[in-house]
This record gives C-alpha cells, structure tokens and sequence, in this order.
C-alpha cells in the first residue's frame, strides 16, 4: 500500500510539473507582453525593455520556468533595485494590476469559493441521490418521469439563465431572499444562509440532474443483479435489499465522479460567482479574464489543475476503500 | 496417421498474460503463464481435441493456434510453414487455412448484419471474390449446413442457438479452410441441439476431409467426436493419444480424476432402456 | 399418508406480451415432493423450469401471472403478500443458484453475507451468535480455516468455494426444502462431483427436502428419487427415477435420453430430437 501511494504521488508531482510547464509556454506564448501592460501612459519602447530586463522577460523560455518553478517553492523577487516585489513561497506569480502576489489573492477568496462548493455538493448529492432512487424504485409512474424531467431541464437550462431567473424571482418579485452579502458565518448566520442558497441552488441544480440520472440507472442495473436476488431469496426486508445490496454497489461510481466535480469546483464557479458578486475564485477568475491580467490566470489555471489531479488520487484511495475487489489486488 | 505430415503443427508454445493490478513504481507484474510448453500436431481429417477445466490453458491454447493471440514463445506451422509471425497478406493467407467456431453463437455474429453479409464477410476482408455472387454462395453453404438457403437476408437474432451456431460454423467454411479450430462450439447448447450440431460436424468431416481442433470441458462430446485426445492441466499437456486409450485406460492421475468425476446414469438402467428400445424397434 | 413437504397443483404461470396478449410459461405442472424427499426436475431452456423455482420461492419477475396451487406442509403459500412469503423464504425454502461469483455481493465478506440470512429469520440473534452460525455452516459445506475466510470476500473464493458458501447461507437457517437451480452447471466437473457429494451429504445428515433443477441428465439420475420431465412448460414425464431411466415412457424423454452424448457408450451417430424439440428461435424465448 506505501509502495503504491509512494508511486501514486510520484506521478501527481509530474503531472503537476507537466501542467506548469504546459501552462507556462502557452502564456507565454499567447499572451500579450506584461511590460506593456506595467508600462503604463507615458510609455517608450526604451521603458520597455528596462522592464522586461527588471523581470526577466528577455530570459529564454526554460530559464524563466525555472525560474518561476523556483519561486513556487522557495519564493523570488520581480525585479532588482528599489522597484523590486517580494513573492514569498509558494509564489504563483505577482499581479502587476492589483500589485498582490497571485497566490495572496486567492488564498484570501478561497474559503468562499471552498463554502459555494460544500454547500452545493451536499445539496446535489442529496437531490441528486435521492431523486435517482426515486425514479429507479418508482420506474415508469409520475414520479420517475417528474425527477427525469427536472434533471433534462437541469441539464439543458445554461446556469446563468437559471442563476438570473432565479435572483428575479426570489429576490425582486417575492422578496423571500435579500441580495446576497458579503459576510461570514460568525457575523451574521442567517443572512450568511440566505446569501450563498442561491448560487448553492444554481450550481446544484446542474450537478444534481446528472447525478439523478447516474444513480437513477445505477440502481436500476444493480437490481438486477444476481446478488439482489440471492438478498430477496434470503428473505431480507425490501428496505435492507435496497439499502444494503443495490444502493452500495450503484453509489460506489457515483462517489468516484463526485470527487472529479468537487475537485473541479474548488478552482472556482466562475459564472455563479460572477452573477451573485460572490467575491470568490471564479469570480475573481472571471474579472482577471476581463482584463487580461496573466498572472492571476495562469495561478488559477494551476491551482485548479492540482485540485483535479490531488482529487483524481483522493478518489482512487476512496474507491479502493469503497470496493473489496480493487482494495485486495492493490495491498 | 503418422505417415503422412501435419496440417497444423504447434511446438512449444508458451503464453504469458500480465495479471491486472497495479504494482508498485518499481515492482514487476506478476505474470501467469496461462500456456506452458504445448506441443500439437493435427493431421488431415482427424479431430484432435483438447480437453481440461477451466484456466486449464485449453482456449488460451486454441488462441495461439488460431493466430488469433500471440505467443510468448513456441512456434505454429501449417501445412510445413511457419506462420507464428505472419502479418498482413499472410496471415490472410493463413486464415484461409485455418478458422475458428466459437462458443457462443450470438455474441460472434454481427446482430445488424444479415447471414449474407456475415458468411461472406471472410472473403471480402481477404480481399478475395465471393465465387458465383453473394447470394449463391450464401444459399450453397446454408445447404451444406443445414439451414434453409431462403434464410440467408435474415438476422441471427432470428434464428435458435443451434441454428446461429450452424451460420458460424457456415462462416469458418466459407473460405474453404482445411483446419476448423471449435473452441467449445457446442457448450451452449442444449442437448438435443447439441447433437445435432455434432452430427453435422461430423458428416461435414466425412464429405469435406476437414480437420478439427476441438476445444472442450465436456468429456462424453469429446469421446463422441475425436480421434485423439490431449489432456491439459495448468498450461500443460499432461496426457495425449488415441481417443480409446485415453478414455479406456488413462494413465495420467488428473485424467483418471477427470473421468471419475463425469456423472453418469447407471449402467443397469441404461441397459435396461436399450433392451426395451430394440424390442420396440424389433416389433414396430 | 402424511402432508407432503411441497404440493406443486395446476401451477400456470404467464407473461403479458406486447399484443395484450398472454404467454404460458408453465402449465398446470403439479408434482409433490414428501417432507425429506428429492425431485428432480429435468428440461432444456425454455422448459420453465427455472419459473417454477422461482414461482415455490415467491420470486417471479413482476407482471408475471400465476393460478394454480402451491402448497408446503399443506399451507397454500401461492400469491401469498410479499411480507408473509418473505418470512418463508431463507427460512423454511431456501435456494441456491447457477452462478456463485454473481450470485454473491462483491462488496460484503462471506461470512457477513451469511449471518444476514440466519438475521434475517432470527430478529433477536446477537451479530455474534450469528457469526457463529455463519462459521458453523461454512464448516459444515467443508471451508477450510472457515472462521477467518469468514472475512474474505467472494472475489477471493474459487468458484466450487463460493457455490459452498452459497450453499452455506442456504443451511444457515436449517430449512425443511432446499431448491437448487442449476448447482453445478457453471462448474468444473470435479468441482460439480464436491459439490453434488456435499448436497448428498447435506441431505444424509439434515434430512432436508431436495427440490434440484437441471438440464444434466446424468447429473438428475444420481441425485434424486423422483424425476419430472418439463418440455414447454409442460410436464411430460413424471417418474421414479430408476423407472425414468431404464424405461421411459413419453417420446420426449427417450429422445433427449438418446441425444445424451456418453463416455461409455459406442461411438456412433446421434440420435436427435427431431420434432420433439422445442429449439425456438430466440427472439421466442422470452
């Protein structure tokens, strides 16, 4: 089991190593020149190469990797001299725009991104869950055909057409919820609840729907299994057939892609957050992409890579621990 | 038999699978030597069977001689040439030799594709002309099988068991091979069916001069069809010869286990039901 | 003349088909089976067989229509409310299936899927009272070291051993009847000669009731006492077994006798079932 994490995690640092490297040459690449962005009005082309010289821009393609891949685990300075910045490890680059340290601003938004995500997980997987077991128990009546057709809306309706009705709706027609705020769980509990439901119930609403639909034919193949049968010829209640013997093995995929999406949320719900003025990661994202500011992008860009991949070996772990088949030919 | 030479010929194959699972960075796989060391020689005209129990190594085996999986080591001849590391054309030329009848019959024919298009498909794959148009053809060999030759533009989910089974067995036939290699061909069947896919079998040996490799666990078919018998075991050989010396004398431990675990109707009874027969017989 | 263990009577079991119609499956079979005794019930696919154990056992796939009586120890146990049949079912009839790896849950070990059966029937046994049960059945189907294969999981068993612990969830309650359906067939055969010596042992020491469904002529002649001949959801022929053998009466039971490939018979052409048998296309079958 060591050897097998030990070669598990190797292989995360590559991955980890080839995405910065992937994500730095295409930066690069395509993006416009940082000095002409810090330049400024009173720009000339003297000015220019100064700073480029001051960052290092004129460096070769490689010499600037390892450099940047030495700022990450050691930190560095921008520039020589008086105008110099200091971006302490791990430093995933420096935001000419905000003058901040790439890795200082996200670590500020992320617990609000890290709450948009909890709370739409819980949510979707409770919806999702449920109303996929519903539709499997219940095949072929109303309430199947009434989950399925939520979960096609779920799917076919674009996030940010829901988000907008949904705001009208509930807080400038009925009035039931304020606009949301920006405060925490200590300051004021309710008015925290009422401000992140909505971007919960936005970004739910999409998982949940293919999670319905996952569970709801997971389920349905599990019970016809031969397993099942063998749970219902031992004269288990239907309650314990269910739970035990086709809700277990059909929910066992279902927490492997959980962990995937999860993952994939914590770098940021750039549109939900952008539409709620959620003051999170996407948001920030999605405003950083507005202005082409490249440090944040590419900081984003890699940390939201990391989650995936750190996430990808979380679900291998879970999954071996879930399934007695891949636990023993692994140990 | 022995004078004259073998259509096909295998000499000390060896396959290797690597297990699933993952090792670790640096482990090696844990390897199963799943056939180890195998030697056959199928002579024209006869049936050769192989016979063993599951992960015995007897379908592996099959595979080999196929062609339709590569060996690890050993070599395959047909007809006096080395066909191990055929490719292309070759091998082409090889499969109009030597084909194969699986055991399920369903799973193995195409379900979109009309008996036509299946039987067929062998020689248009080769690149080769389907002599006297598609549909003669088709018709002719679903004779030689014993199907209907009206049924060749249906599909095989409408046809029975044994009926796909014959439409497989008309595809291996359709590029006139001399080797059919039936890798448990008549396991899935039911019983009835089963005989008279063995029959069939049989009389297309007596008319055709064909030889068959034939892969079974089922002991009593096994002595119904072959002329010779090879037991395997763990990858291995662990007896060979004449069909009547095997069955009438093993000497081989894991033969003799083999046969004694058969179940069998007494013999007192079957006695018994034989004279009742030929009395009915006698008086009808 | 005592009650018999399973009274089979007029059993009609059907499926609606697409048309609105109806298809019979099995029709009017009866047997009895008396309490301790063996049956036997041989066919090919599609004889109903199978329908028919699940039928005894409450099991028939929803929308199937049944008529006709099923009786054990002279209760009327046919159609009965799913909550009263599961009370029967694991307890007083048990079954074991064709296909052990499949017929077992890859994600709880053995011995857990063994007390949730002895559980099931017994609501105050201690989880411990029921690990030991489970331990003693595995005993009893000759698992070796059975107390600590109890924790490993079916994947981890061989398929003989897995049909072993199939069989042990099945003692574990101690029923009056025991149906098996196809024991052996997804076995080796010197794995099928174990586990047919232990069914026979089983039957010797605990003198349950045996109802076994095949399609193995050979396998039906050594194990039971009576013999019913199923073709088309009909009985055709029901015997002793020595009588079914050395002298069958219906055609049908001769021709499949005849088409029974042997490994001391000369070899020759087979007999076939011609008309006799019901070789439907598949599309038919279901």
């Amino acid at each position: 089991m060591a050897r097998y994490l030990l070669a598990r995690l190797s292989g995360v640092v590559l991955i980890l190593v080839l995405v910065c490297l992937f994500t730095f040459t295409v930066f690069f690449v395509l993006s416009p020149d940082p000095a002409v962005q810090i330049c400024g009005k009173n720009c000339n082309p003297e000015l220019i190469e100064r700073i480029r010289g001051n960052l290092g821009l004129d460096e070769p393609l490689f010499t600037q990797f390892t450099t940047f891949l030495g700022g990450l685990f050691a930190g560095r300075a921008y520039g020589t001299g008086e105008g110099a910045v200091e971006c302490a490890a791990p430093c995933l680059g420096y935001s000419f725009q905000s003058s901040q340290p790439v890795w200082e601003m996200i670590t500020e938004r992320l617990p609000v991104t890290v709450t948009v995500a909890v709370g739409a997980a819980v949510l979707w997987l409770l919806a999702g869950v449920v109303g996929g077991l519903v539709g499997a128990l219940r095949q072929g009546t109303w309430w199947d055909r009434g989950a399925m057709v939520i979960a096609l809306s779920g799917l076919s309706i674009p996030n940010y057409v829901f988000a907008l009705v949904l705001q009208y709706v509930l807080v400038v027609e009925l009035e039931w919820l304020p606009f949301p705020q920006a405060v925490t769980l200590a300051d004021d509990p309710a008015l925290w609840f009422q401000s992140y439901l909505m971007p919960w119930i936005v970004l739910a609403f999409a998982y949940a729907s293919v999670y319905a639909r996952l569970t709801r034919a997971n389920v349905i193949d599990t019970l016809e299994e031969n397993f099942v049968r063998t749970a219902r010829a031992k004269g288990l209640p239907r309650g314990q057939v269910i739970r035990r013997h086709a809700l277990r093995p059909a929910l066992t995929p279902v927490a492997t892609i959980f962990g995937m999406d999860f993952a994939g949320l914590l770098g940021g719900a750039l549109i939900t957050e952008k539409v709620f003025g959620i003051n999170g990661v996407g948001k920030m994202t999605a405003d950083a992409i507005g202005r082409n500011d490249q440090p944040v992008i590419m900081g984003v860009t890699l940390l939201a890579a990391a989650f995936v991949v750190v996430g990808n070996v979380v679900v291998d772990l879970v999954y071996t621990a879930l399934d007695p088949r891949v636990r023993l030919t692994v140990a | 038999m022995t004078d004259t030479a073998p259509l096909l010929t295998a000499r000390g194959l060896v396959r290797e699978f690597t297990l699933r699972g993952r090792a670790g960075a640096f482990g090696r796989r844990p390897v199963l030597r799943a056939v180890d060391g195998v030697d056959l020689d199928l002579y024209p005209g006869e049936t050769l069977a192989l016979v063993g129990e599951s992960g015995s190594g007897k379908s592996t085996t099959a595979r080999l001689a196929a062609r339709l999986l590569d060996t690890s080591a050993g070599t395959v001849e047909f007809e006096g040439e080395d066909v191990t590391r055929r490719t292309g054309a070759a091998l082409h030329r090889f499969r109009s030799g030597v084909q194969v009848v699986f055991q399920d019959p369903y799973s193995s024919l195409n379900p979109r594709h009309t008996v036509e298009r299946i039987v067929t498909a062998p020689l248009t794959y080769q690149g080769r002309e389907v002599p006297g148009g598609a549909r003669a053809f088709t018709r002719a060999l679903l004779e030689r099988v014993g199907l209907d030759p009206d049924h060749s533009t249906r599909y095989p989910a409408q046809f029975s068991g044994g009926q796909a089974q014959r439409i497989g067995i008309a595809r291996a036939l359709a590029v006139g091979p001399k080797v059919v290699i039936c890798d448990e061909a008549v396991s899935a069947l039911d019983v009835s069916v089963q005989a008279q896919v063995i029959n069939l079998l049989r009389r297309l040996q007596r008319e055709e001069g064909l030889s068959y490799l034939f892969i079974a666990h089922d002991l009593a078919v096994v002595r119904q069809l072959a002329d010779r018998v090879a037991v395997m075991h763990q990858g291995k050989v662990v007896e060979s010869g004449d069909r009547d010396a095997v069955f009438g004398a093993p000497e081989h431990e894991y033969t003799r286990t083999l046969l004694a675990a058969v179940p069998r109707i007494r013999p007192e009874w079957e006695a018994a039901r034989r004279a009742r027969q030929r009395e009915r017989e006698a008086t009808a | 003349m005592t009650t018999p263990l399973l009274e089979v009577q007029d059993l009609t079991i059907a499926f609606p088909t697409p048309g609105g119609g109806s298809a019979e499956v099995v029709s009017e079979l009866g047997f009895a089976l008396p309490p301790g005794g063996s049956l036997g019930i041989v066919g090919e696919s599609g004889s109903g067989k199978s329908m028919t154990s699940l039928a005894v056992m409450g099991l028939l796939p929803k929308g199937a229509r049944l008529a006709g009586r099923i009786r054990l120890a002279g209760e009327d146990i046919a159609g009965l409310p799913d909550r009263r049949m599961r009370a029967i079912r694991g307890d007083r009839i048990a079954m074991v299936f064709q296909d052990p790896l499949s017929s077992l849950n890859p994600y709880y070990a053995v011995g857990f899927q063994i007390e949730e059966a002895y559980r099931a029937h017994r609501p105050r046994a201690t989880r411990r009272e029921a690990r030991r049960v489970a331990v003693e059945a595995m005993e009893r189907v000759h698992i070796p070291d059975a107390a600590r294969r109890a924790g490993h999981y079916p994947h981890q068993f061989s398929g003989g051993m897995r049909q072993r612990v199939m069989i042990a969830i099945a003692l574990s309650t101690e029923p009056d009847l025991l149906i098996a359906d196809e024991p052996t067939t997804a076995l080796d055969v010197t794995v099928q000669a174990q586990i047919l010596a232990l069914l026979r042992e089983i039957r010797r020491d605990t003198g349950t009731g045996l109802v076994l469904i095949t399609h193995d002529l050979a396998v039906v002649s050594e194990m039971v006492d009576d013999v019913v001949v199923m073709r088309a959801g009909r009985c055709v022929e029901h015997a002793p077994v020595a009588r079914l053998f050395s002298d069958p009466q219906h055609a049908y039971t001769r021709a499949l006798l005849d088409a029974v490939p042997r490994l001391d018979d000369e070899v020759g052409e087979l007999r076939t079932v011609r008309a006799a048998a019901p070789d439907t296309p598949r599309e038919g079958e279901r």
